[in-house]
């Protein structure tokens, strides 16, 4: 079964593919893909998403197949999205894709008679940094339900924020959001919250008694590029930035996370205390899609592959 | 005068021994619904008026096609651009039969998509969408998942 979209998994489905993840943190060199093929196929470049998949397949003993570079396939020569997952689909046992154009992933789970996995389809959906972000919080806070969580930075265009609100519906939140006005929380994700039952207050200021609730604090880019009014840009670049003594009044269980790459909007100052931890967000990153190439492939923790390593736990 | 204007009325439905008539329907969506239902390819005899007087909506249009009959799958499709208008089905020179239409849950086609970053505006496909809201206004693109009104889309 493809993964496509992270707002269609149910709480028991989410809290299944935690708790494999978390059996990869243990166990993260299991061969247990070792006469599967995995392409990846990345229509648009993303070192980062891509060497995360890669690795993941790899230390499950899978062979990868694939490209990083669209402009060395055909599609630069105009063959459809159908086509080359057609195609793709004679050799791998699951493709895992990112596009630019939004519903590729959609669109190549309905044609593909191989599961696919979104690794991000333009603005639209990226369900495996949700995993990953939802992991890294159960991870640090021991639980997913009743926690205060603070957005931060560019929450218009921020995808990231945009699925990790709708996959948090099930764990009775409370979101924070802070932002500039031109990047403000769009209006059809607060309908969603309002129809979700999901709290959230709206900030535009960013200081340590704004965020001393806080248990997760999620900073994103604020990119120049985002901005119509750039006299806007200016007057709040430096307004979202997170240095180490916005943290004095913080609780002591809150954890930093970031998507990175991160550039100036968490200062280097913060890597050192107790409560960065976009580093480690980033490893669980291969967990995570461990655990979500084998749940694609139906593997999963009543399967026969896994359960020796099961029972010693 | 009154008198006349009723007796025009009449005829113009009482003039169809077997068929459709669909009525009420915007005069700026007439020819969108000729199109929707792909009326031009159909051979029987089709009556088109339109800019006629009507209370409700000022002017309106009206189809009349002979010996047609639509599923509602078909006939519901109109409903994207013509949501108030009326059906009649007539057999024998009677009125059988009125209904009205209603814009499927989730459809195929009829319109684009208004995101130009959608796979359905760069690849050979179909679009398909899902309507929400009480007053069913919003569209929502199956594929790239962005909300619009319905009114503001535009046809394929």
């Amino acid at each position: 079964m493809s993964l496509v979209n992270i707002a269609e998994l149910s709480e028991s489905k989410i809290r299944y593919l935690l708790e494999l993840t978390q059996f990869f943190e243990k166990h993260p060199n299991l061969h247990i893909l070792e006469d599967r093929v995995v392409a990846t196929l990345f229509f648009e470049p993303s070192t980062r998403t891509r060497l995360s998949f890669e690795t993941a397949a790899n230390r499950l003993g899978a062979r990868v197949i694939g490209f990083s570079d669209p402009n060395a396939t055909s599609s630069s020569k105009g063959e459809s999205l159908k086509d080359t997952i057609m195609m793709v689909s004679n050799y791998a046992d699951i493709i895992v894709m990112r596009h630019h154009l939004e519903g590729a992933a959609r669109y190549a789970s309905e044609v593909a008679p191989v599961p696919i996995v979104n690794a991000g389809d333009g603005a639209n959906q990226h369900p495996t940094q949700t995993m990953l972000d939802l992991y890294t919080i159960y991870q640090t806070q021991g639980r997913l339900t009743d926690l205060n969580i603070y957005l931060v930075g560019d929450l218009k265009y921020g995808r990231t924020v945009h699925s990790l609100l709708m996959a948090m519906r099930h764990f009775n939140p409370t979101f924070h959001f802070i932002a500039p006005d031109e990047l403000k929380m769009p209006q059809e994700y607060k309908d969603y919250c309002n129809e979700h039952h999901i709290k959230y207050v709206e900030h535009s200021d960013f200081t340590a008694d704004t965020i001393a609730n806080a248990d997760i604090l999620y900073m994103t880019r604020v990119q120049r590029e985002r901005f119509t009014d750039l006299m806007e840009y200016e007057r709040v670049k430096n307004m979202y930035i997170l240095r180490a003594d916005l943290l004095s009044k913080c609780r002591d269980n809150m954890k930093v996370l970031h998507p990175l790459p991160r550039l100036n909007e968490i200062t280097p100052d913060v890597d050192n205390t107790k409560h960065a931890y976009y580093f480690q967000q980033a490893k669980n990153g291969l967990f995570a899609r461990q655990a979500i190439l084998c749940d694609t492939l139906g593997i999963g923790l009543d399967s026969e592959e896994l359960k020796p390593y099961i029972e010693k736990d | 005068m009154n008198h006349r204007i009723n007796q025009d009325n009449a005829l113009q439905v009482a003039a169809l021994r077997d068929g459709t008539v669909i009525d009420h329907i915007p005069s700026d969506k007439l020819f969108s619904v000729v199109s929707i239902l792909g009326l031009e390819h159909v051979s029987s005899k089709i009556t088109i008026g339109n800019n006629l007087l009507s209370q409700k909506l000022g002017l309106k249009g009206i189809i009349k096609i002979a010996d047609r009959f639509f599923d509602d799958d078909e006939i519901n499709q109109i409903a994207l651009v013509a949501p108030n208008c009326r059906l009649n089905i007539i057999r024998d020179y009677q009125v059988t039969e009125k209904k009205q239409v209603r814009l499927p849950d989730d459809f195929q086609g009829i319109c684009k998509c208004a995101n130009p970053k959608c796979i359905t505006n760069n690849e050979p496909m179909l679009t398909r969408f899902h309507v929400l809201g009480e007053d069913r206004k919003t569209l929502k693109c199956h594929y790239c998942e962005k909300q619009m009104n319905r009114d503001e889309v535009s046809l394929l």
